[in-house]
C-alpha cells in the first residue's frame, strides 16, 4: 500500500489521459519563455487534475520516500538517490530545491510518459516542513527521514515546536520506516507518534563529534565551553556541544545527551537516560571524509561534499539507504548490498546547487554556500574556513527567504574577523553590515544591487578564490549573474 | 577606570529565539565605546541573583519556555517590580514583555500569572500577528522591528504604548493601533529585528537611565576611536532601518 487516496480511483477527470501533454506543454513553455520557478506546471496541473500526485507516485514499487527537517534536506535528498541509482535502482526525486508539492507535480510532468506511466522503482522527495502535512495527507510515504527542527523562517512556520508537530505528522502517516535523528529531542520524541507496524530507525552521533553541533537549545547558554567552532565574543551565542543542561555541567560532553524531549531540572542537571540504539553513527572526521560506524562495522571514506553537517546528513542517508535495500525489491530478488558499497557510492556524491558548489569563473573557483537560519549559518561557517578566500554575503528578505532578520543576530560572525568580508549586498545588505559591525568584522563595501557587488567582487584580486554565503533567492540571482558571465551547470530551476 | 554597569540577561537559555541575544550585544558595544564597562550577568531559572543589577534584558520564548520559567518568574516578581519602580531600565520582548504583565492566557491550558510591572494583559489567539511594523513613538521617533506573536496584548488604562501603529490588524492586538507599553523606564515590546541594533536611540535611553541610576547622571566619555564607531554604527543603523521601513509585511 504506498499511497491511500480517499476517494474513487475511477473518478478521474475525462481528461486526465492528456494532462501528461498538457502539463509537458507548459513545461516547455514555461522554460522557453524563461518563465521563472519551476512551480508553475505544477501549479495548472493541481488546479486541473488533483489526483496526478497520488495516482502517479502509486505506481512505484518501492514507494515514496520523504526527507524533511529544517536543514539539509537537499543535500540529504542527494545523496539518498545518488547512493540508490549507484546501487541500481531507478530513482525519481526532486534534485531542484523546489521542496513544495507544485515542484514534485512538475518535475513528475517531466519523468512521466505520455500515457502517464513513470520510469522508476522510487520517489525520493524532499519536502519543506509545511508542504510535508499537505503531502502526507494526499500520498502516505512508505519511508520518512527526519532530520532535524531549528529555527528557520519562524515567520513562516511560528515556533519550533510547530514545526516539530507538522514533521509528528509525518511520521504518523509513513507506512514503513521512519528514521529520526537521535540526537535532536524534538525529532527524537516523534517517535511515539510512529504507528502500530511501522518501523522506527535511527542515526546519531559519536560522542566526541557532539561538539562540532550545536542545537538551537544551547546556543543560548552562556557557559564557556571548549569548542573548536568559535571564539566566543559576547558571552553568549557561541557554538556549543549538543545535549541540554551543558550550562551546569562541563562533564555533559562526555554524557550521553537524552534522547526524548529533554526535562530539565532546576538545577540544570539531566535525567540521563539510555541511548536509544542507531543504525549509522559519524564517529570521526578525516581529510575530505569521515569515519561512520554502520552497523557496528566501522568504515572511512572520502567524500565530495564540504562541511561537517553534510557529513552528519551522510549517516542519516545510509541509515535510510539501509533500511530500503533491506525491504525493496533488491531484497525480494535476493540481492544483498554490502555496506561498503552503500559508503563507497557515498564518496561519489557531489554538493547540490548551491550547497558549496564552487563554480569555475574563467579559473578562479567562486563557491556557493546557501545559508537559512541560524543554525545553517553558523555550520557553514564553522565548516568553510576563511583563510584563502575572498569572501561575501548576500541576504535577501524574500517569502522564500524569510522576511524577519532576527536570524542574522543569532550567528556568531566572530570567525571572519581575520580576513574580514569584502563585499555585502542583497536586498538586506546593511542589515548585514550592521551585524557585522557589532562583531568588529570589518567590511569593505556594501551594495544592495547584486549585480554591481558581484562584478566589483570578482574583479578584485582576480585569480584568488572566492566564497560566496546567500540566502535562498539571492542564490538564485547570484547564479544567474554568473551564468551570463561564465557556463553555469543548469540547477534545473 | 571605567564606571561599571551591570546588566542582566534574563532567562537567555528559555527565552531568546529571535535573535534577542543581538539587544544584549548592542548594550554592551554601546556602553564600552561610550567609555563604560559593561558586565554581562546571566540569569537562568534556579541561578542566585546577582549583587548589583544596574539593566535587565529579556527576549521571546515558545509557550513552553514561558512555561519552564513561570514559576522562577513568580519568585522574583517582587524583586523586579522594586528594581522596576526604582527606574532600573528593562526591555522586554515578545513572551517576557507579556510575562512582565497581569497574566497570559494561552488558547489551550492554564492561564499563567504574570509579575504586574506593566499595566497589561494578553490573550492567546489562533491567528498570528506577523511581519515588519514600524511604529511611532514620542520619545524615540519612528521605530522599526518585526513582530510574530500569536498572543495579543492590551493595555490598563494608565499604561502608556511604546508607539502608534499605522494599521490594524498589527501590533498589541490588532485593535486599537498601540504597539508595546512603558511604565517607569520598562519598556515591553513585540518588535524583535534585532530591535535595539536598528533602534540605537533605545540603546542609548536604556544606558542613560542605567547611568543616572547608579552614578547620579549619564556623562558619556568615549574616545575618538569609539565616537568614530559609534557614529559608524549609527550611519549602518540608519541605512539599515530606511530599508526595513520599505519592506513587505
Amino acid at each position: 500500500m504506498t499511497s491511500a487516496i480517499g476517494k474513487d480511483r475511477s473518478a478521474k477527470p475525462w481528461y486526465s489521459r492528456m494532462i501528461p501533454l498538457l502539463g509537458k506543454s507548459i513545461r516547455a513553455l514555461s522554460r522557453l519563455t524563461r518563465h521563472g520557478g519551476s512551480a508553475f506546471p505544477g501549479k495548472v496541473i493541481e488546479a486541473c487534475d488533483p489526483d496526478f500526485l497520488a495516482r502517479t507516485l502509486a505506481q512505484l514499487p518501492d514507494g515514496v520516500v520523504l526527507v524533511s527537517g529544517t536543514n539539509g534536506k537537499t543535500t540529504t535528498t542527494r545523496m539518498v538517490s545518488s547512493i540508490l541509482e549507484t546501487l541500481g535502482m531507478r530513482v525519481f526525486t526532486n534534485p531542484t530545491g523546489s521542496n513544495f508539492t507544485r515542484g514534485v507535480v512538475s518535475a513528475l510532468l517531466d519523468k512521466v510518459d505520455m500515457k502517464g506511466n513513470i520510469d522508476a522503482d522510487i520517489a525520493v522527495l524532499e519536502l519543506d516542513e509545511a508542504y510535508a502535512v499537505h503531502f502526507v495527507h494526499q500520498v502516505q510515504p512508505r519511508y520518512a527521514l527526519l532530520l532535524n527542527v531549528m529555527r528557520d523562517q519562524l515567520d513562516r512556520f511560528g515556533e519550533i515546536d510547530n514545526t516539530a508537530r507538522m514533521l509528528g505528522e509525518v511520521a504518523k502517516r509513513t507506512t514503513g520506516t521512519v528514521v529520526l535523528n537521535r540526537e535532536d529531542p524534538r525529532i527524537a520524541a516523534l517517535a511515539q507518534l510512529v504507528p502500530e507496524g511501522t518501523q522506527c530507525a535511527y542515526f546519531g552521533l559519536a560522542p566526541a563529534m557532539r561538539s562540532y553541533f550545536p542545537d538551537d537549545d544551547s546556543m543560548h547558554d552562556d557557559s564557556m565551553h571548549d569548542n573548536t567552532m568559535h571564539d566566543d565574543i559576547s558571552g553568549n551565542g557561541s557554538a556549543e556541544p549538543s545535549g541540554k543542561g551543558s550550562a551546569h555541567s562541563p562533564v555533559s560532553q562526555l554524557e550521553v545527551p537524552p534522547s526524548d524531549a529533554t526535562e530539565t531540572t532546576s538545577d540544570g542537571q539531566q535525567s540521563s537516560q539510555p541511548q536509544l540504539p542507531a543504525d549509522v553513527t559519524l564517529n570521526g572526521l578525516v581529510d575530505h571524509g569521515a569515519i561512520f560506524d554502520v552497523s557496528g562495522t566501522i568504515l572511512s571514506t572520502t567524500v565530495k561534499l564540504e562541511g561537517v553537517y553534510n557529513l552528519f546528513n551522510a549517516a542519516a542517508a545510509l541509515t535510510l539507504v539501509g533500511r530500503i535495500i533491506k525491504a525493496s525489491s533488491f531484497a525480494g530478488q535476493g540481492k544483498t548490498i554490502d555496506t561498503q558499497s552503500m559508503v563507497t557510492a557515498l564518496s561519489h556524491v557531489t554538493p547540490a546547487f548551491g550547497r558549496g558548489e564552487i563554480i569555475d569563473f574563467h579559473g578562479t573557483p567562486v563557491e556557493l554556500v546557501l545559508v537559512k537560519n541560524p543554525m545553517g549559518f553558523r555550520l557553514a561557517l564553522a565548516s568553510f574556513t576563511p583563510a584563502g578566500h575572498d569572501t561575501m554575503i548576500v541576504i535577501n528578505d524574500e517569502f522564500a527567504d524569510g522576511r524577519d532578520m532576527s536570524w542574522l543576530w543569532d550567528v556568531d560572525f566572530s570567525t571572519l574577523r581575520k580576513t574580514g568580508v569584502a563585499v555585502v549586498s542583497g536586498v538586506r545588505a546593511w542589515d548585514m553590515a550592521l551585524r557585522l559591525d557589532y562583531d568588529q568584522v570589518h567590511v569593505g563595501a556594501t551594495e544592495t544591487n547584486p549585480s554591481t557587488a558581484l562584478e566589483a567582487f570578482l574583479a578584485v584580486n582576480p585569480s584568488h578564490p572566492k566564497r560566496i554565503f546567500c540566502t535562498y533567492t539571492a542564490m538564485l540571482k547570484i547564479r544567474t549573474l554568473i551564468s551570463h558571465l561564465t557556463e553555469v551547470a543548469d540547477a534545473g530551476l | 577606570m571605567a564606571e561599571v554597569i551591570d546588566v542582566l540577561s534574563l532567562y537567555p537559555k528559555d527565552m531568546n529565539i529571535y535573535g534577542d541575544s543581538g539587544n544584549l550585544l548592542t548594550v554592551e558595544r554601546r556602553l564600552s565605546l561610550n567609555g563604560f564597562e559593561p558586565r554581562i550577568h546571566y540569569y537562568n531559572q534556579g541561578d542566585a541573583w546577582p549583587d548589583h543589577v544596574d539593566m535587565i534584558l529579556g527576549g521571546g520564548g515558545q509557550d513552553e519556555g514561558q512555561r519552564k520559567i513561570i514559576r522562577d518568574l513568580c519568585k522574583r516578581a517582587e524583586l523586579l517590580r522594586g528594581l522596576a519602580h526604582q527606574g532600573t531600565p528593562m526591555l522586554m520582548i515578545c513572551g517576557l514583555y507579556q510575562l512582565f504583565g497581569e497574566y497570559f492566557q494561552p488558547i489551550e491550558g492554564d492561564r499563567l500569572p504574570g509579575i504586574c510591572v506593566l499595566g497589561i494583559h494578553t490573550i492567546g489567539e489562533k491567528l498570528r500577528l506577523i511581519g515588519n511594523l514600524v511604529e511611532h513613538s514620542e520619545q524615540f521617533g519612528a521605530v522599526v522591528g518585526y513582530e510574530n506573536h500569536s498572543g495579543q496584548t492590551f493595555l490598563h488604562e494608565g499604561t502608556k504604548p511604546l508607539g502608534q501603529v499605522d494599521s490594524i490588524s498589527t501590533g498589541n492586538n490588532g485593535a486599537d493601533r498601540t504597539e508595546g507599553a512603558i511604565n517607569h523606564n520598562v519598556i515591553g515590546t513585540y518588535m524583535h529585528g534585532s530591535l535595539l541594533p536598528k533602534n540605537p536611540k533605545i540603546a542609548d535611553f536604556l544606558i542613560a537611565k542605567a547611568c543616572e541610576l547608579r552614578y547620579g547622571a549619564y556623562e558619556p566619555h568615549p574616545s575618538d576611536k569609539g565616537m568614530a564607531e559609534l557614529k559608524r554604527l549609527d550611519a549602518l543603523a540608519q541605512h539599515a532601518k530606511s530599508v526595513a521601513m520599505r519592506r513587505p509585511r
